[in-house]
């Protein structure tokens, strides 16, 4: 009796074609896991840049100044345009399931899908505005620099481009922190407040640290090339290009632990509350809620509106 | 150009001509910061996300033109732009009083259940208005004006084609709907068009040429164009003239929240 080889010939070639450094394109023959894969990562990052808008949006019309106001007009802008470049890479990847952006929203508003924990979080001051665009964004380009080498082509190149419009972002961010940094006692403290609420869940961007193992997601996802580090890796590289940048500009930072080892370089911290990180991403963190209901109430009040589109684009 | 054009310096010498600039400019100035921040109510909550990076790009160009006028203004009076734009009264504003109302029930941040049929009709006139207004301005004598005029036109023509689109959509497929955004519309469009008592002098000065005509050519236009589409057009019913210093209580709303983070201390760099 012949045995059922473990991978087909068409999965072989195809990693031998990943090995080989070959990108893969939406017209590729693809295993169906690497589809799963790559459907699930770009789906949660669209629909973080499209939640993502949301929490800096409480603060675009308010923004002090009129040059601050056109800044965060115009950064606002690109993160809903990476949504939108985003949810047409996914879609592409979920055709042949017959499957279309609706159904990406459909499962973000019954909670199927998630969005990245930061964007559940409250904005209460001008400063989160500036935390988010220097040290979120800053936290995103790190993350995302890493998947410019993913071997899916279409993502990658749409990475190109949102990692050049994030760094903008990050000269936003820094400008306004900046600015608030060397201002008036009541800028400064509303500037000091702000890092000291984001720092957990800045720390809890990066996920869940592995501990002596990977999970089988990512085990996959660095086989198919679509992630080449890990979560820890990436927390770690956030500290090396930011804590001393907190620091210079007299800020604290909430963690008496964190400090770097002079050998081996490696920085030892606090571990934020990780039961909390889970409830967070799950749709329970301060305003998960409130968004999501914000983005789906308008969704569906526009919904003639996109009909209306679709009809006269079908004529 | 007019080819007797005057560099804003000299405007500022002649107390007259001052005059008249500026009250053109806060009309201008004021109606594009009403609107960018409407349009910047909708970013995030648009009915497809296209149109959340169209209605952000359009909120922006809005505030980008705002701010140019407010910084013409700034040259002739020494106040500061953002002054002028965050810290004035209610009745110091000269938007129209169509452009501050809101996109529907609710606001951005709580509850908002945006009326989408009347924000595309709104923007529309406003887009007709301003590149009426704008057409005439080419030909100021005042230099800065003319220019301005020229630049801010080429952008223009972008948002009203955007609206226009719309506007065809709604009248094929939701004609209901365009209708009823429209009857909301003309409950406070009357005082969009209009100069007041200074048309003729705006005219005169050779700051607007035909401002006295505007009026009528923006009314022809918008005829010609709902009509094409067989939309009945409302009559405008007169009512507060926004021109005048008149508001609504939306002003007032939308003024708070636009200047919030920067009252807490104005004079501090932000």
């Amino acid at each position: 009796m012949s045995q059922q080889p473990l991978i087909s010939d068409r999965e072989a070639y195809f990693l031998e074609r990943l090995d080989r450094g070959d990108r893969i394109e939406a017209d590729d023959w693809m295993p169906e896991e690497y589809r799963r894969q790559l459907v699930r990562l770009i789906s949660i990052h669209a629909v973080s840049e499209i939640m993502g808008a949301l929490p800096e949006k409480e603060w675009v019309p308010r923004a002090p100044t009129l040059y601050r106001k056109l800044a965060i007009t115009a950064k606002v802008q690109d993160e809903v345009g990476h949504g939108q470049l985003l949810i047409r890479v996914a879609e592409d990847l979920m055709r042949p399931w017959g499957k279309t952006r609706d159904d990406i929203m459909e499962d973000l508003f019954a909670g199927r899908l998630k969005y990245h924990n930061v964007f559940h979080m409250a904005t209460p001051t001008w400063a989160d505005a500036g935390i988010i665009g220097w040290l979120v964004d800053g936290a995103a380009v790190i993350t995302q620099g890493m998947s410019l080498s993913c071997s899916y082509a279409p993502y990658a190149r749409a990475l190109q481009r949102i990692v050049e419009e994030e760094g903008f972002h990050i000269q936003h961010g820094e400008s306004i922190c900046l600015a608030l940094a060397e201002g008036t006692p009541m800028q400064r403290a509303m500037l000091q407040d702000a890092l000291t609420r984001w720092w957990p869940a800045l720390l809890m961007f990066f996920g869940p640290p592995e501990k002596s193992e990977l999970s089988t997601n990512q085990l996959r996802n660095l086989r198919y090339r679509i992630r080449s580090k890990t979560n820890e890796e990436l927390r770690q590289r956030f500290f090396s290009k930011y804590v001393h940048r907190i620091r210079s500009l007299g800020l604290q930072i909430p963690d008496r632990t964190l400090a770097q080892d002079a050998v081996t370089k490696e920085w030892h911290y606090q571990q934020p509350d990780w039961d909390l990180f889970r409830q967070i991403v799950n749709n329970h963190g301060p305003r998960s809620q409130e968004r999501l209901g914000l983005r789906r109430t308008t969704y569906e009040e526009g919904a003639w509106v996109r009909r209306m589109a679709a009809q006269a684009s079908s004529v | 150009m007019n080819t007797t054009s005057l560099a804003i310096d000299r405007v500022k010498r002649t107390p007259a001509l001052r005059h008249l600039v500026i009250e053109l400019l806060w009309q201008v100035a004021d109606d594009d910061l009403m609107i960018g921040f409407r349009d910047q109510e909708w970013l995030g909550l648009a009915p497809h996300i296209e149109e959340d990076v169209a209605f952000g790009s359009i909120g922006q160009e809005e505030l980008g033109h705002a701010v140019h006028y407010y910084g013409l203004i700034e040259a002739l009076t020494g106040d500061r732009a953002d002054d002028l734009a965050l810290l004035r009264e209610t009745s110091a504003r000269r938007n129209a009083v169509l452009l501050e109302q809101p996109n529907g029930a609710g606001d951005y941040l709580h509850d908002p259940h945006f009326n989408w049929a009347f924000t595309i009709v709104r923007h529309y006139l406003h887009d007709v208005w301003e590149m009426t207004v704008l057409t005439a301005m080419t030909g100021s004598v005042v230099e800065e004006l003319a220019q301005a005029g020229t630049k801010i036109l080429g952008e223009k023509r972008y948002h009203r084609a955007h609206q226009e689109l719309w506007l065809r959509l709604l009248a094929a497929h939701n004609p209901q709907q365009l209708q009823d955004g429209l009857a909301l519309a003309s409950q406070w469009g009357a005082d969009l068009a209009d100069f007041g008592p200074m048309a003729i002098d705006l005219q005169q000065s050779g700051v607007l040429p035909d401002a006295p005509l505007l009026p009528k050519q923006f009314a022809d236009e918008v005829t010609d164009a709902f009509k094409e589409m067989s939309i009945d057009l409302p009559i405008f019913q007169p009512g507060l003239n926004g021109r005048q210093g008149q508001h609504t209580a939306a002003l007032g709303g939308a003024l708070t929240t636009l200047s919030e983070v920067y009252r807490l201390d104005p004079g501090a760099r932000w």
